[in-house]
């Protein structure tokens, strides 16, 4: 029961809309209904509707009587077929409907397509036979772009163009031509043109061909003119030659010019029916040649003109008027008594207007410029409106900085009598100050002064000393006196010490030589005896005479002679100790514990090959690094690889 | 275009030189180079700075009050030019510099006299009493600084003499 309902209510809102929207012809402008009329045939357009109308009703009854049905329907399937019914009835009646549906779709679409024309505001409309000229008339004066084209009846329907006269806009009607036909005869296409005459208030432009090359003569256009005449009561008429570029006014033949004539009374008359004076026909009869664009302008112009007089005329008669008649009329008081009240000018005016008048153009400093080279070149003087106390000043540069002082800073108007002061005061200054200076004590004779700078010497040198054993003592080992390789504390040089102090050394020595502990050799004057031949050798007899006492060597010093070994003398021992040592070196560099017969290496037990290293231009051993540890590398290197390898397979 | 004193070592500032910084409570300081910049930053005290003028001026060691800097003065409202004016100010601008040197010599001086005397005086002292490092108190010659002589080693020397090598 739902469903029926809902589809019925559906319909029905449906068909109301079209209904509604379709405008009904008796209540809209009869220029659009007649307009409507000539395109789609009221008749039709009325039966369609009324059509959807009666369809509309008929579902509503099929709805309710189903509805009613529904009600009592004592089955599922009962209920169900009846619903079926009602849907399948409804459906009938709208199938029915489909033709006159098309035909208002198609209505629809055209009438969107139609011209918005406002039949109220100032319309110009053309008229005249096809292919005089009109469309182009209409492209020249407005933004249209209407098909012109060299056979007739291109344009079909009416053509809107807007166009501006004295701040006003004004509606430009192209229409398509009209033949001269009787009434009944004319096609959709003239009833378009004949319709819009009809009914708006227009100003009618008639276009008349002169050439001919429309394809009618004048005769026939001048017979149309006389059959539409009745179309143009109560509306200003211009009638417009068009083509004069190809024939001009007065080269027509003397019937045409009668005929042409006689359509100029006729506008005239018009002209004179609207009220205005009678002038000599030249705003009735206009040429022009919409090719050239000569005359076209004043076509429009005279158009749009009469259509604004006629207008305000008719406003003017209307009641309306009363209510805009203060915009019109300014009211100006009546005088009351003969006296002269002219405008009140206040006097400094008065004299600031005449001397504006007599005042010349004052020089600018732009015009300066200007002259000068324009405004790259010259650069104003600024200096030249200064108002200093003597004018030859006003182009001193004065200096800014002078010495690194700011002369600004200096800048005083009293500054001489200052500087004067200052001058006195230095004088007095002067002449106070001391010359010498007292010298009280006296100075050192420069054998004193040799005494003070070896006492000073020695004090520096001793904080020196402190210093650098205060640095040392806490954080690095101190090397004990009795190792130190600088020898300085000797018995010997302790002699030398005190000699130079002036003392006598001999007993400190001896005591200090008691007092340490012997040595295991004989100290015998045999040595010095031997050590003597040998020439200076001042080292070992130092030593043989200061280390005795002490055990600072383990073993004998080697460059002694001991008589168990066989040598000759001390420099033959030296020899021979040098000889054992330059053996050794070699081996010792190569960093071996000892070489066998092989030259195998003691510690390894294989044989030491010297690789023949990189070519760097020759043949270079391999000296720093070991055979040994390059197979280590190796082997490593492999274990490394086989490692990786296995790991990728596990993988 | 104005000198400027640098702010940290009051030195001038020459144009083109130096670094200006802005505080936010919108007092400028100067800089004359980037020792004096960096010291700012690092918030050191100008007047402890050993060689600074302000430094210089507190403890006394330069001429704080004369009557030439009272010629040097910021003014601001400008005087109208007058080119006699002017050059009176270049010629005492010379004049003021010179005595000002001067003046700073002359307290130089009086700064340090006395230093010789004190000197000496000192030297004296010191000689009388670090005599000991010379020549030992109880030598027996008391001559000073006996003179090197260089002796011929002979074999028959005797223990002295060769100590005295």
């Amino acid at each position: 029961m739902r469903k029926v309902k809902f589809t019925q209510t559906n319909f029905h809102e449906k068909l109301s809309t079209i209904i509604e929207e379709f405008p009904r012809l008796d209540d809209i402008h009869p220029f659009y209904g007649d307009l409507l009329h000539v395109l789609y045939n009221k008749d039709h357009y009325k039966l369609a509707l009324g059509q959807i109308n009666t369809a509309r009703n008929l579902i509503s009854k099929v709805a309710k009587d189903y509805v009613k049905l529904l009600k009592y329907g004592d089955s599922l399937y009962r209920c169900k077929a009846l619903k079926v019914a009602a849907l399948g009835r409804m459906c009938t009646v709208t199938k029915r409907i489909g033709p006159s549906l098309a035909y208002l779709d198609q209505i629809r679409q055209h009438m969107a397509r139609l011209p918005s024309i406002d039949p109220n505001t100032r319309t110009i409309l053309i008229c005249g036979y096809p292919n005089v000229g009109k469309s182009s008339f209409i492209n020249k004066i407005t933004r249209a772009d209407v098909d012109v084209q060299p056979y007739a009846f291109t344009t079909k329907s009416l053509f809107v163009g807007h166009t501006d006269y004295k701040y006003l806009r004004y509606q430009v009607i192209d229409t398509p031509g009209i033949l001269d036909r009787p009434f009944e005869d004319r096609n959709i296409i003239e009833m378009c043109s004949i319709t819009a005459l009809a009914h708006l208030r227009a100003a009618v432009l008639f276009f008349l061909d002169i050439s001919g090359s429309c394809g009618y003569t004048i005769a026939q256009q001048s017979a149309l003119f006389h059959s539409i005449k009745s179309l143009f009561m109560n509306k200003p008429l211009i009638i417009v030659c068009n083509k004069t570029d190809l024939q001009s006014l007065e080269g027509i033949s003397e019937d045409d010019k009668k005929l042409v004539e006689e359509m100029k009374s006729e506008a005239m008359k018009t002209l004179i029916g609207q009220g205005g004076e009678p002038r000599d026909g030249a705003e009735v009869l206009l040429t022009m040649s919409t090719l050239t664009e000569q005359g076209v302008i004043a076509v429009k112009n005279a158009a749009c003109e009469r259509l604004l007089d006629q207008r305000v005329e008719i406003k003017m008669k209307s009641k309306k008027i009363n209510d805009c008649l203060n915009r019109f009329h300014v009211a100006v008081p009546k005088p009351r008594d003969q006296k002269e009240r002219p405008p009140c000018i206040p006097q400094a005016v008065l004299e600031a207007k005449v001397k504006e008048a007599e005042k010349e153009k004052k020089r600018l400093e732009k015009d300066l410029e200007e002259e000068n080279g324009g405004a790259g070149v010259y650069s104003a003087s600024l200096k030249k409106h200064y108002l200093l106390a003597n004018d030859e000043w006003k182009e001193d540069n004065m200096p800014e900085i002078l010495d690194g002082h700011n002369v600004y800073d200096f800048v005083d108007p009293d500054i001489l009598q200052r500087l004067e002061e200052l001058e006195k005061e230095e004088g007095l200054l002067q002449e106070q100050e001391d010359d010498e200076v007292e010298m009280d004590v006296e100075d050192l004779t420069p054998q004193q002064q040799k005494e003070l700078a070896e006492i000073r010497k020695k004090k520096s040198l001793l904080i020196r000393e402190h210093r650098i054993k205060k640095s040392t003592a806490e954080s690095r080992p101190v090397v004990p006196r009795k190792f130190d390789k600088d020898k300085r504390f000797t018995s010997e040089r302790m002699g030398r010490l005190l000699s130079s102090l002036g003392l006598d050394p001999s007993k400190a020595i001896e005591r200090v030589r008691s007092k340490s502990r012997g040595r295991k050799r004989d100290r015998s004057t045999d040595h010095d005896m031997d050590v003597d031949n040998d020439g200076s050798n001042k080292k070992m007899r130092a030593r043989s005479l200061s280390t005795s006492g002490s055990r600072s060597r383990s073993r004998p010093p080697t460059n002694e002679l001991v008589p168990g070994e066989g040598f000759k003398d001390s420099a033959q021992k030296i020899k021979a100790f040098k000889l054992g040592k330059k053996s050794v070196e070699k081996r010792n560099k190569d960093a071996r514990k000892g070489v066998d017969d092989d030259d195998h290496d003691l510690r390894r037990g294989w044989p030491v090959m010297i690789e023949v290293w990189m070519n760097v231009g020759g043949i270079q051993k391999m000296r720093a690094y070991d055979f040994e540890s390059y197979f280590l590398f190796g082997r490593l290197h492999v274990c490394f690889i086989l490692v990786s390898f296995y790991t990728f397979l596990n993988l | 275009m104005r000198l400027e004193k640098c702010w940290f070592c009051s030195s001038t500032i020459y144009p083109g030189h130096g670094i200006q910084f802005v505080r936010n409570d919108a007092k400028i300081f100067r800089f004359c180079r980037s020792k004096c910049h960096k010291n700012f930053k690092m918030k050191r005290n100008p007047r402890k700075v050993k060689w600074t003028k302000a430094y210089r001026r507190l403890h006394g060691k330069d001429m704080t009050q004369d009557a030439t800097f009272e010629f040097e003065r910021k003014r601001n409202r400008p005087e109208r030019y007058d080119r006699n004016l002017t050059e009176n100010t270049l010629k005492a601008i010379k004049t003021i510099d010179k005595v000002r040197f001067r003046r700073e010599e002359t307290h130089h001086k009086n700064r340090m006299k006395g230093k010789i005397a004190k000197e000496r005086k000192e030297a004296r002292k010191e000689l009388d009493q670090q005599i000991h490092m010379l020549v030992a108190p109880g030598a027996k010659d008391k001559h000073l600084s006996p003179a090197k002589v260089t002796v011929k080693v002979q074999h028959e020397s005797t223990d002295e003499n060769r100590m005295e090598e």
